[in-house]
């Protein structure tokens, strides 16, 4: 074994590593897969203060505030987080950065547990923006230490975008020390940091020349490289698509984009030339297609179809010849509510009420699958709120309801309750309290009172807040699916706006005690199936048609319990009351 | 050492990804590059865990291509079926050595140990680097047990 130290590192932890050692004082960044190992992986290190920030625009202004602030500093989040930051980014071009300053985006193709699967190559352009992109862990690290001398050397924030393919790949990565940076002067500068018309018109100027710099350092950069071997085939390709390259066509001359904007002109020229046929491997977006056909170069690249979902090895010859795709994903398990998870007797609940129900992003996104099929819309972050106001005036407040849980409320579903409010809305909103943020893995938000480094700080009261947003009526009830039938039988057709605070014991994955699992008996069992209708792994119809539980998975909430009509499932505990 | 590829599938909070990173390491620690892949998120709620494994001198994709897995470890039967024409002609398929364990065995988390001693007799890897892989990712957590377990396993010779 050697002296080196290595470790075996996702793409995630690699780019926390780099940047560490690059001398980042600030992280800010809004959960979401695949980026959300990248912020905790820096609450690991004492040097950086790392912040869960309300939302993603949030988390990207109080990053490049430090940046203007003199330190180097770092904003991360999921492709479509990156959208909620778009204010701030597209106007940050303009005005450039003080220390480092990078933002990273994790793009999802395959969208594995996402909402749409966007290019954020095609933002870097619109935003003018240069854009990194790394095949592999060790050379996120490598990479991302570049990034932080881009932004500084151009005085520009540098966009980073990750696959979940780059930042969920584990591989040996060797760790290197820290190079602490001096807290950059903030010199007050209006024509640089206030950017009103008469200043940001020049800034447009400068930014146009900026890009042609950067052009010609992306020409001379390390970051793309051509390697030159057989002349039949030249491939032309980014990110993770490199590997599969390298995998399928060993011997084909390849031009490998590390930083794919803006493009080196003169150096994929300069490679087209030397080949017979030029094919272009990239994931989603034709970008470095389009590109060459623009330059004149006749290249070959993916079948429309393969915009859709991630490339695999085994499609890149398929790729390369234009093939259409064939290899849709066939069916896998479907994803399920946690046992025990307290979000279950809610949809049972509303199932029962019959209700329209706007959804929102998080784990109860899993209350829209049949047998539950309790919520009927989903489109992003805060959505349930506003579509909900649209609902209750266009269908009627007293048969719908918008849900959503208590991070994303605070994400942005505040400003829909302001909204509604001060629109005259009505109806019944359901914020799910279940104090972290369930879907990427319980993460503390504001509603939960600790900070993202586990420190205790100042609870958001979401009660109060509801209140002073307008709601005519807030209650905060506990749960059981009986409570919540009858409290939305009362409050839907009331002429007003309420606000049901649904108060949960805490999220499983946090909570992982358990009570006594019900007991069946076998012999009141008429078969009716609805306990099995509240779609919980640990009770289940086994192949002779008979209701079997599974004690290990069972966390005793009993909800399957309230669904028994004929006494074959009790509850096992004395006490009533349940969860 | 030619690039090996084991593809571990299953069903969320097995173990799957916990056994996966052990061979990892186990492989990084005997000087081997190592390359692990898996999706995150949606996918672990009782939905279908795939684990992308492989180990060699310098490994470039970081996932399997189809019917190229020299090992299929799996967890659960309807998910190796689903993922049954991953595995190369000449594969090894693991799991009858599974559905023994899974009736030998009847505190159901100390089967991916089990699981990792019965691939280990497959691999060339050093019991040290093994052990040092579960220590870590186990994080001392019933070290002893894992230990014996894993040690029956891998002497087991069919």
């Amino acid at each position: 074994m050697n002296t080196k130290n290595i470790k075996f590192l996702s793409g995630n932890e690699a780019l926390a590593q780099g940047a560490w050692e690059a001398g980042v004082k600030f992280a800010a960044s809004y959960p979401g897969t695949p980026a959300t190992e990248i912020l905790e992986s820096f609450t690991q290190y004492k040097e950086i203060d790392a912040q869960w920030s309300v939302n993603e625009k949030v988390a990207f202004e109080v990053a490049l505030g430090a940046s203007f602030a003199g330190v180097r500093s770092i904003y991360s989040s999921k492709h479509v987080g990156l959208n909620v930051a778009m204010d701030p980014l597209m106007t940050s071009m303009y005005s450039g950065i003080n220390a480092g300053f990078v933002v990273v985006t994790a793009d999802e193709p395959g969208m594995h547990s996402s909402q749409n699967e966007q290019d954020s190559r095609l933002i870097a352009k619109f935003a003018k923006a240069p854009l990194l992109e790394p095949c592999s862990p060790s050379e996120t690290k490598k990479f991302i230490k570049t990034a932080f001398e881009i932004s500084e050397q151009f005085d520009t924030p540098v966009i980073f975008r990750m696959t979940t393919r780059v930042s969920h790949t584990k591989e040996n990565v060797e760790l290197e020390e820290r190079t602490e940076k001096e807290q950059k002067k903030f010199e007050i500068n209006p024509p640089k940091y206030v950017m009103v018309p008469a200043n940001a018109y020049k800034k447009h100027i400068a930014l146009e020349e900026k890009l042609i710099k950067l052009q010609e350092y992306s020409e001379n950069s390390a970051l793309n490289v051509a390697e030159l071997k057989d002349n039949e085939l030249g491939i032309v390709c980014d990110g993770v698509t490199y590997l599969y390259v390298k995998e399928k066509y060993p011997n084909a001359s390849v031009l490998k984009l590390g930083m794919v904007y803006p493009f080196p002109d003169k150096k994929i020229k300069e490679f087209a030339s030397k080949v017979k046929k030029v094919a272009v491997v990239e994931e989603s977006e034709p970008f470095i297609e389009e590109h060459l056909l623009q330059m004149g170069i006749k290249c070959f690249g993916k079948h429309y179809t393969y915009r859709v979902g991630e490339l695999k090895p085994e499609n890149i010859k398929d790729v390369i010849e234009g093939n259409p795709k064939t290899d849709y994903p066939g069916p896998s398990r479907k994803p399920v509510l946690c046992p025990g998870c307290p979000h279950r007797a809610v949809f049972v609940a509303l199932r029962k009420s019959k209700v329209t129900v706007s959804g929102d992003i998080g784990c109860y996104t899993l209350g829209s699958l049949p047998p539950l099929a309790a919520l009927h819309s989903t489109i992003c972050m805060g959505a349930s709120v506003t579509i909900f106001e649209s609902f209750s005036r266009y269908i009627g407040h007293e048969k719908t309801v918008g849900v959503l849980g208590d991070s994303t409320f605070v994400h942005s579903g505040i400003t829909g309750l302001i909204n509604a409010a001060y629109n005259k809305g009505k109806g019944v909103l359901l914020i799910l309290d279940n104090g972290t943020t369930g879907m990427t893995g319980a993460q503390p938000n504001p509603a939960t009172g600790v900070t993202a480094k586990g420190e205790k700080t100042k609870k958001l009261d979401l009660a109060a807040i509801c209140k002073v947003c307008g709601a005519d009526h807030v209650e905060v009830v506990d749960l059981s699916s009986e409570s919540i039938d009858i409290k939305l039988k009362e409050l839907l057709p009331k002429d007003q706006l309420s606000v049901l605070i649904v108060r949960y014991s805490l999220c499983k994955l946090i909570d992982r005690t358990k009570l006594p699992a019900p007991k069946f008996d076998a012999g009141k069992c008429k078969k009716c199936y609805m306990c099995v209708s509240v779609d919980c792994p640990a009770i289940f119809k086994n192949e002779s048609g008979d209701i079997q539980l599974n004690m290990e998975l069972c966390a005793g909430c009993d909800v399957c319990v309230a669904m028994c009509k004929f006494g074959a499932l009790t509850s096992a505990k004395k006490d009533t009351n349940r969860l | 050492m030619e690039t090996i590829n084991i593809l571990f599938c299953g069903t969320g909070g097995q173990g799957i990804l916990t056994a996966s990173e052990i061979v990892g390491r186990a492989a990084m620690f005997d000087g081997y590059h190592a390359k692990k892949s898996e999706v995150h998120g949606m996918a672990q709620r009782g939905g279908s865990v795939e684990s992308h494994l492989r180990l060699g001198k310098e490994v470039f994709s970081p996932i399997i291509e189809k019917a190229q897995a020299d090992f299929l470890v799996s967890f659960h039967k309807g998910e190796h079926d689903r993922m049954a024409d991953m595995l190369k002609k000449d594969g090894v398929d693991l799991l009858n050595e599974f559905l023994q364990a899974d009736k030998d065995i009847s505190d159901k988390k100390y089967i991916n140990t089990y699981m990792l001693g019965v691939l280990s007799r497959y691999l060339d890897l050093t019991e040290e680097s093994w052990l040092k892989a579960m220590t870590e990712v186990f994080k001392g957590k019933n070290t002893e047990k894992n230990f014996e377990i894993f040690r029956a396993a891998r002497a087991n010779k069919h």
